[in-house]
């Protein structure tokens, strides 16, 4: 009789553990799709996007939504797997796509302007502060592989809040 | 009333069921089917030109890998393709950056670019890969084959590079 009471009584007990462990692991694979498919917080900090975003670091939101669909364009904010060591991410702004021809200027390489031309599925990058930025100009486009997702909205600091840029 | 909450009772199970299904393949492992012969002999060893038939091989693909980019000499990966982000290609690698590699087409000798890696399919006559464009970033890859697991006769591991591609290094 003990034992039986014992038992339901361990039984209960590992329901409820079921259950609770059932919950978190959802819970965690909403989190997982909500990141991967929807938006992140994500958080950028650096001197090569300079009149855009500050130096020491905001807060902005990426979705990942139009990368997906391929409507990233001109002139978009993206963050994107850096083709040098692809444990880090990059903020930059696609200056051209496939297809496009760009001219772009170094000021570490001189004066002269140099002409480039995007190959197919690749991008060109470029930070709005182009003296103090590593982006394309020095690893040449990147394929659109590589785009993680495109900044639409920036929540830290609080006085800038709303789209980058504006 | 009934049929309604069984209705909503299937419907929670099945959103789930998907949310785990594509959470578990998106982060630790997933089943694909590999289409061409570009890896023949280690996978589709045997295909026709027609598309789409039986003996497409499936592959299990572990994405574990892919938190550390630390990968070895031999392994097949899927990666997007640099050349339209939709599409995934399955190839060997076969030069990690800041390496050597002498390419048996034209006798070149290059130098792998820093994060990037050259990769080759097995079945070189019929094969779009580095040669073709060039170095891609390890970021591009998005995991590692391990084994086959469809047919049935052919399950088992994916074998190490074939021995003539070493003995051409």
């Amino acid at each position: 009789m003990k034992l039986v009471s014992y038992m339901s009584q361990w039984r209960g007990i590992a329901k409820e553990a079921m259950d609770r462990t059932a919950i978190a692991v959802k819970f965690l694979c909403c989190l997982h799709i909500t990141d991967t498919y929807f938006c992140s917080p994500t958080h950028v900090y650096g001197p090569s996007m300079l009149p855009t975003l500050n130096m020491v670091g905001d807060i902005v939101l990426v979705e990942h939504v139009s990368q997906r669909l391929g409507k990233v364009r001109h002139g978009d904010l993206v963050v994107i797997r850096s083709p040098l060591d692809p444990k880090r991410c990059l903020t930059k702004r696609i200056m051209g796509m496939e297809g496009d021809t760009v001219t772009y200027f170094d000021p570490m390489l001189g004066d002269a302007t140099r002409v480039a031309v995007v190959p197919k599925g690749h991008v060109w990058i470029q930070g709005d502060n182009i003296f103090a930025s590593h982006d394309s100009r020095h690893f040449g486009p990147v394929p659109y592989g590589l785009i993680q997702g495109k900044v639409f909205f920036r929540v830290w600091p609080l006085d800038c809040l709303g789209v980058p840029g504006q | 009333m009934g049929s309604s909450s069984f209705l909503w009772n299937f419907t929670k199970k099945f959103v789930t069921f998907g949310i785990i299904t594509v959470t578990v393949s998106d982060r630790y492992v997933t089943v694909v089917p590999v289409r061409g012969g570009s890896m023949s002999p280690t996978l589709n060893p045997k295909t026709s030109s027609s598309a789409g038939n039986f003996s497409d091989d499936y592959v299990l693909v572990e994405k574990f890998c892919v938190d550390k980019y630390r990968f070895s000499h031999g392994d097949v990966v899927v990666f997007s393709s640099p050349l339209n982000h939709k599409e995934r290609h399955i190839k060997r690698i076969v030069a990690l950056s800041g390496e050597w590699f002498g390419s048996r087409q034209n006798y070149d000798v290059l130098k792998v670019p820093e994060g990037h890696c050259w990769v080759e399919g097995d079945n070189a006559a019929f094969s779009m890969d580095s040669k073709s464009f060039g170095p891609i970033p390890l970021g591009l890859i998005r995991g590692r084959v391990t084994h086959v697991v469809w047919p049935p006769q052919r399950i088992g591991a994916i074998q190490s590079p074939p021995r003539e591609r070493l003995s051409s290094l």
